[in-house]
């Protein structure tokens, strides 16, 4: 009975924690160690901010690639560049509002010029951005631009059959 | 063995799909001459870098109305443009962003926030986004220090802290117009920033010399 409510509790826990998801605050190196990950995960990291119009526009698309690909290997992380002081006012409940399943980072650094080369050195910096990088099936390929569902899942596909 | 092949093949494929599809940054480079152009500035005249009297360089700033990382850079652009325009180094400030994408980068905006935050510096509105284009400029803000002779020096961020001014550490652009105004070359050239992605016209949507020409009629 006690196992019982302790996998009861557990699940509980879960439920919160999808219903209002904690929103980690990474350092440069931990794309690093995404991009280095020798496993065969295959990561897809976009780069947003919640005032960004075209960032939002393409969330339902990273939504949807991560509802359908959660299981196939795929981690989507929605890594926000916006302001450190927006953080609690804006990306919590924004992430809330949207609902979003998807795990949420926020770019905790200060010099966008020390880390945009070390995600891709294709990025200009202008957001949206996303890498798809898989170093285990040895995959990488970046835009610099607003996606759509099917573009995604082209480059996840050809990810996962590399 | 065949698989080997095929998955070499899609290897193959996927390699040259990855150059296709990524971003070319067309435009300029540090060392490049930049074209002169003429835009019309919120005051409504049009301003050309030749008609920029006593100009030693010019501090040309691809920015914006709406994005939050130009609307940052705001009080530092004006600061800059009072301490340089006098020395011979003003800003030209450039709106890229199409209207019908990002209805509040309009030009009418333009001469609002100009009026508003009392800009000192030329305000010019690159609606053909030919400028921009031509520049190789992708974000707002994105800047690019000319000297007289129109020659790109220095290409990049305004400093290294976007979010807090009282935090930064290194003013890359006003070290590259010190160092250009000593004569030496600019030591740091290129940096990168976060911005907001310049809001390109959709293709298929009339350009807007069309439009003129559409409403006369």
């Amino acid at each position: 009975m006690k196992k019982l409510l302790y996998f009861f509790g557990l699940l509980l826990c879960c439920g919160f924690s999808l219903n209002a998801q904690d929103i980690p605050f990474i350092k440069s190196d931990q794309v690093t160690a995404w991009k280095n990950d020798s496993s065969q995960t295959v990561y897809v990291l976009n780069f947003w901010a919640t005032w960004c119009a075209p960032c939002v526009a393409e969330l339902p698309d990273f939504e949807k690639l991560n509802q359908t690909y959660s299981d196939k290997g795929v981690r989507v992380i929605l890594v926000s560049t916006d302001f450190r002081r927006d953080v609690d006012k804006r990306l919590k409940p924004f992430v809330e509002r949207k609902k979003l399943e998807c795990q949420v980072a926020f770019m905790d650094e200060r010099t966008p010029n020390n880390w945009i080369d070390l995600v891709s050195p294709e990025w200009s910096g202008a957001i949206p951005a996303t890498l798809i990088v898989s170093k285990g099936r040895g995959f990488e390929q970046f835009f610099e631009k607003q996606m759509h569902y099917e573009e995604l899942e082209e480059a996840v596909k050809a990810a996962l059959n590399n | 063995m065949k698989k080997v092949f095929s998955f070499l093949a899609l290897a193959a494929v996927l390699v040259t799909l990855s150059f296709t599809t990524a971003p070319v940054h067309n435009g300029y480079h540090v060392g490049d001459i930049a074209q002169d152009f003429k835009l019309k500035n919120v005051n409504g005249k049009e301003v050309s870098l030749a008609g920029i009297k006593k100009a030693k360089g010019y501090i040309v700033i691809f920015t914006c109305n709406h994005c939050p990382y130009a609307v940052a850079y705001e009080d530092r652009i004006i600061a800059l443009h009072k301490k340089y325009s006098k020395l011979g180094y003003p800003v030209v400030a450039i709106n890229p962003n199409d209207k019908d994408v990002q209805p509040a980068d309009s030009f009418d905006n333009m001469k609002k926030r100009a009026k508003e935050k009392k800009f000192p510096f030329v305000y010019l509105y690159d609606e053909t986004q030919e400028i921009a284009k031509a520049f190789g400029a992708t974000r707002t803000p994105h800047v690019y220090l000319l000297d007289k002779e129109r020659k790109v020096r220095y290409i990049g961020a305004i400093d290294d802290n976007h979010e807090e001014p009282e935090s930064v550490k290194i003013k890359y652009l006003e070290n590259a117009i010190e160092e250009l105004r000593s004569g030496k070359d600019v030591a740091t050239a290129e940096t990168k920033a976060i911005g907001c992605t310049i809001k390109w016209r959709k293709s298929g949507a009339a350009a807007p010399k069309k439009e003129k020409e559409a409403v006369k009629q």
